[in-house]
């Protein structure tokens, strides 16, 4: 009866346990412990949210350890922490102060501009951000044992969410009604492995669980990403830069159940105080825009 | 289409009239939808439970693994509390992981608790996801209902421990190190690893043996 850990199953079952639900992105111990109130299946460490990070620029890097500590001694939800794309060494502390997941993300200043961390040398599982089919699968590939869509972090604009989700699950709903011999010059065009790319068509869906992210305020925001098929949201800067972050926080999880029924997701959202401002991304400027990065 | 008709009339009957029970799997967070391709492939029709209305007309209940507190404050939420507790009064009701601590009568935690079961919990009683794992178990009651004898590869994902059964619950599972793992009580069952992110359906065949008494 000899027990194995780090398995692919095992670091993709966490994520599948986490479906359905809500992380939330927390910088402190307090706002953690609302977010576990208000009913988050688990929340992500971070000095600062990503409108914060937009708004004083600079380069963001990993969280200070001790702080990261301490949000995971005030709940008992799964914590996540940030690392930036390459930056192995980043994940190796984070992996050492027991994280549960570390999402590999383009919030941050990218550390490398041509490779990601080859995660499956890592007993800890990755999160990591996609735009489309071959990206998605290219980080699969390198041992991604969960996925969300990019969207555009920090700006309360749920419209890139919902391109990267449409264009992630309208590339799986194609390969699926491709024949056989199609599908290796389909996965060359995308740059996905081929392996992947059948195992995506035959399942019918992303081999690994796939959140949506960057760009959620609003409970209507979340179901929305649900009924377009995602398996639950990431919410960044959407709750604890709104009016009444734990109204707000406990209302999009309920919204994320009940996402199919309107009345339930009327009664949610009445009263919920004042949403983040937001930034509308069709008037950003591409040098703002941050879910270009990633290879 | 004619063959397909027929069989759908004849079977029932050759079945042991499983295909006219309906399994609800509580789907207010989780991996509720593991637990439903589990039992579609068995046969058996499936119904995602959110609020109290959807228990009607069913045989047997999953509460899937997910985040206890989080399963715990939405059934708070939507009334589903005392309603869980009525049907675990009369029909088969089966937790994973999070399910099980949130039948449990003690998690040691505040959260909401249904308190149907005669055991208490240790949440994440193994460390952090790091240390979740995969391991053997032989099971001997799961072994005799389904005439098999392969040993069962159980998914530990942050698990809990069962601490203690007493009354009426017993032990159905132990680790190697002696810590009790799954319990049943009556029609009540808890596992704190998870049959369906695995292909072996011989725990949803015992369950819905549970069921069909």
């Amino acid at each position: 009866m000899e027990a194995t850990t780090g398995t692919f199953a095992v670091k993709k079952g966490l994520a599948q346990m986490l479906k359905g639900g809500v992380i939330m992105d927390v910088v402190t111990p307090e706002q953690a412990k609302i977010a576990e109130e208000a009913g988050a299946c688990a929340v992500m460490a971070l000095e600062r949210v990503p409108a914060d990070i937009r708004a004083q620029g600079g380069v963001a890097r990993m969280s200070d350890p001790e702080l990261i500590i301490a949000i995971k001694e005030a709940v008992s939800i799964p914590v996540m922490a940030k690392c930036r794309i390459g930056h192995f060494v980043e994940a190796q502390i984070l992996e050492s102060l027991m994280i549960d997941y570390i999402d590999e993300s383009e919030v941050l200043t990218p550390a490398d501009e041509e490779h990601h961390i080859l995660k499956h040398n890592f007993t800890v599982p990755f999160v990591c951000g996609c735009r489309n089919l071959g990206e998605a699968l290219r980080r699969v590939g390198e041992g991604a044992a969960m996925m969300r869509t990019k969207g555009e972090a920090g700006t309360g604009d749920v419209v890139e969410a919902v391109r990267h989700a449409r264009t992630v699950l309208g590339e799986i709903r194609r390969i699926q009604n491709m024949p056989e011999e199609e599908l290796m010059a389909y996965a060359k065009n995308i740059g996905a492995p081929y392996e992947l790319v059948k195992e995506t068509a035959s399942l019918g869906r992303l081999p690994v669980v796939n959140f949506a992210a960057g760009g959620i305020a609003t409970p209507a925001d979340a179901a929305l990403m649900m009924q377009l098929g995602v398996d639950g949201v990431f919410v960044g800067s959407g709750i604890f830069k709104s009016g009444n972050p734990g109204k707000r926080a406990a209302a999009i999880v309920k919204a994320t159940t009940h996402f199919r029924d309107a009345s339930i997701l009327a009664e949610v959202s009445k009263n919920l105080g004042e949403p983040m401002v937001g930034r509308n991304v069709s008037q950003m400027p591409e040098s703002e825009r941050i879910a270009g990065r990633g290879w | 289409m004619f063959r397909k008709c027929l069989r759908a009339s004849v079977s029932p009957a050759a079945d042991g009239n499983k295909e006219f029970m309906k399994i609800g799997v509580l789907a207010l967070q989780g991996d509720f939808l593991e637990h439903k391709v589990i039992l579609q492939k068995l046969g058996v029709e499936t119904i995602e439970v959110r609020l109290p209305k959807d228990l009607a007309g069913l045989s047997g209940l999953i509460i899937p693994g997910g985040e206890s507190t989080t399963i715990g404050k939405l059934a708070v939420a939507f009334g589903l509390m005392e309603p869980l507790r009525h049907f675990a009064r009369e029909f088969p009701v089966w937790g994973t992981c999070a399910g099980a601590i949130f039948l449990s009568q003690n998690a040691k935690k505040e959260q909401p608790l249904l308190k149907m079961m005669d055991i208490t919990v240790e949440r994440n009683a193994f460390g952090a996801q790091v240390d979740s794992f995969e391991a053997d178990l032989d099971i001997d009651e799961l072994k005799k209902a389904t005439g098999t004898d392969d040993p069962f590869r159980a998914v530990f994902i942050r698990a809990p421990i069962i601490e203690s059964v007493r009354g009426n619950a017993r032990v159905l599972s132990r680790l190697a190190d002696g810590r009790i793992v799954a319990a049943i009580e009556g029609h009540l069952l808890a596992t704190s690893f998870h049959p369906e992110l695995t292909k072996d359906t011989r725990f949803h065949q015992y369950f819905l043996s549970l069921c069909k008494k």
